[in-house]
């Protein structure tokens, strides 16, 4: 018998604990179960149909030289911050479609990148392991490369990364199958998240206003809910067929949706403890890559691996708009901080503003 | 779940622990939830530019780039 102290009993054997393993989570299903009383499209019936919406490509973002797999917007609304395949990582002027700053980075698949809260720097990585924050410079010519303060270290690619409410701690998720929080100015590793099975895919920070919980979504099919203080896993979700590729929280803070390569996006609430809605059609087969809420929370973009940009009811679960313009998969899509565009990347090496 | 004996079982345990740990939680009625989150939508839509739509002049990506400097 191992030697440890987790709860351990004399009379705890492999069977037993299998046994209890599977009674308990038969006993969580039934007491989510007994709770559904009602479809979310039921509640909302009654409420009067969106129209049809008139939403096109305003900006097409053009100078990486590869897939763009990531992107963040700044909290100026105008600023966006990519990075890609060929291990560059620009920073453009959404309005003008200038390139203020680009760094090359040392590895290729640049998976994740972020916006510090205060424009000034911005976090990445992918292929080497690590998060690095770049503060950005005002002097064009200087080197940002120069200034570069390596954060996270993972021991398997860096799959998503987001600054918490400051410039000082970053979240990261990786394929080594955990989440940390880390410090920035001592790369110091605050909390470590374990429970994923597999690799984790994404990551989404709580509203400020809901507390320290984030999610994450992982290649085990799981979304997970965590606790920043204790590391804990708070509440679990297994209904999603296939890899979790994004993890979004609804504005309210009060549940949040993913996108997986099962070709659903879903909506989890948090008080109810489940699956409140699933967002597909049979026409669509191909995995949503990234999804994200607009301001209200009503509508739901999706980018998925079919090129196109499906739009959702998220109360009534119906498609509202489908929107072509990528030439290749969409990987990454955010609505921008006030809510007025949204922003997608896609392996076409564009990245596009539509409103 | 490992295959290791010493592993696996901490692993279980661990696991068994969890799902104690959320089969206990406190949750809501689906209608309670689904109304709140309806609630939410509804009192924030006039808010939302993406889903009202706002008039070009005050979207700053919809006037053509032919207002730009450059």
């Amino acid at each position: 018998m191992a030697a440890q102290e987790v709860a351990a009993q004399p009379s705890d054997t492999l069977a037993t604990l299998k046994t209890e393993s599977e009674t308990l989570k038969t006993k969580l299903e039934e007491e989510r179960a007994k709770l559904h009383d009602v479809e979310l499209h039921q509640v909302a019936e009654k409420i009067e149909a969106l129209g049809q919406f008139v939403m096109k490509t305003r900006r097409t973002l053009k100078g990486h030289g590869n897939k763009v797999l990531c992107m963040d917007w700044c909290k100026d609304k105008r600023r966006i911050v990519s990075s890609s395949q060929d291990g560059k990582v620009i920073v453009w002027d959404a309005f003008t479609t200038n390139k203020e700053h680009a760094v090359t980075m040392p590895c290729t698949w640049v998976m994740a990148c972020a916006y510090a809260p205060s424009g000034c720097a911005v976090a990445c990585g992918g292929l080497d392991n690590k998060c690095s924050v770049y503060p950005l410079s005002l002097d064009k010519n200087e080197n940002l490369a120069a200034k570069k303060k390596s954060v996270a270290m993972h021991t398997n690619y860096l799959s998503a990364c987001c600054f918490t409410n400051s410039d000082m701690q970053i979240l990261t998720s990786s394929g080594d199958g955990t989440c940390a929080l880390w410090d920035v100015e001592s790369g110091q590793m605050l909390q470590s998240f374990h429970g994923h099975a597999a690799d984790v895919l994404c990551l989404d920070l709580a509203p400020s206003e809901t507390g320290n919980t984030f999610v994450s979504g992982g290649c085990d099919k799981k979304a997970c809910v965590w606790d920043m203080r204790t590391g804990q896993c708070v509440q679990s979700f297994e209904t999603h067929e296939s890899d979790i590729n994004s993890v979004r929280y609804y504005p309210s803070g009060d549940a949040f949706a993913s996108g997986s390569d099962d070709a659903t996006c879903r909506l989890y609430d948090l008080r109810a403890d489940r699956e409140v809605a699933i967002y597909s059609k049979e026409s669509i087969i191909f995995g949503a890559s990234s999804v994200d809420f607009s301001l209200s929370g009503r509508l739901l973009f999706g980018g998925y691996n079919d090129y196109t940009i499906n739009v959702w009811d998220v109360l009534k679960g119906t498609r509202v708009s489908i929107l072509f313009g990528h030439e290749n998969r969409v990987s990454t899509l955010r609505v921008s901080p006030d809510g007025t565009a949204f922003c997608s990347g896609s392996w076409d090496h564009t990245l596009r503003i539509w409103a | 779940m490992s295959n290791n004996s010493a592993g696996g079982l901490v692993s279980l345990q661990k696991n068994v622990k969890q799902l104690r740990f959320e089969a206990g939680i406190r949750r809501i009625k689906v209608s309670q939830a689904a109304a709140d989150l309806k609630t939410f939508c509804l009192q924030n839509a006039h808010k939302d530019p993406l889903l009202m739509g706002v008039p070009s002049s005050d979207n700053p990506f919809r006037p053509p780039k032919s207002c730009a400097l450059f």
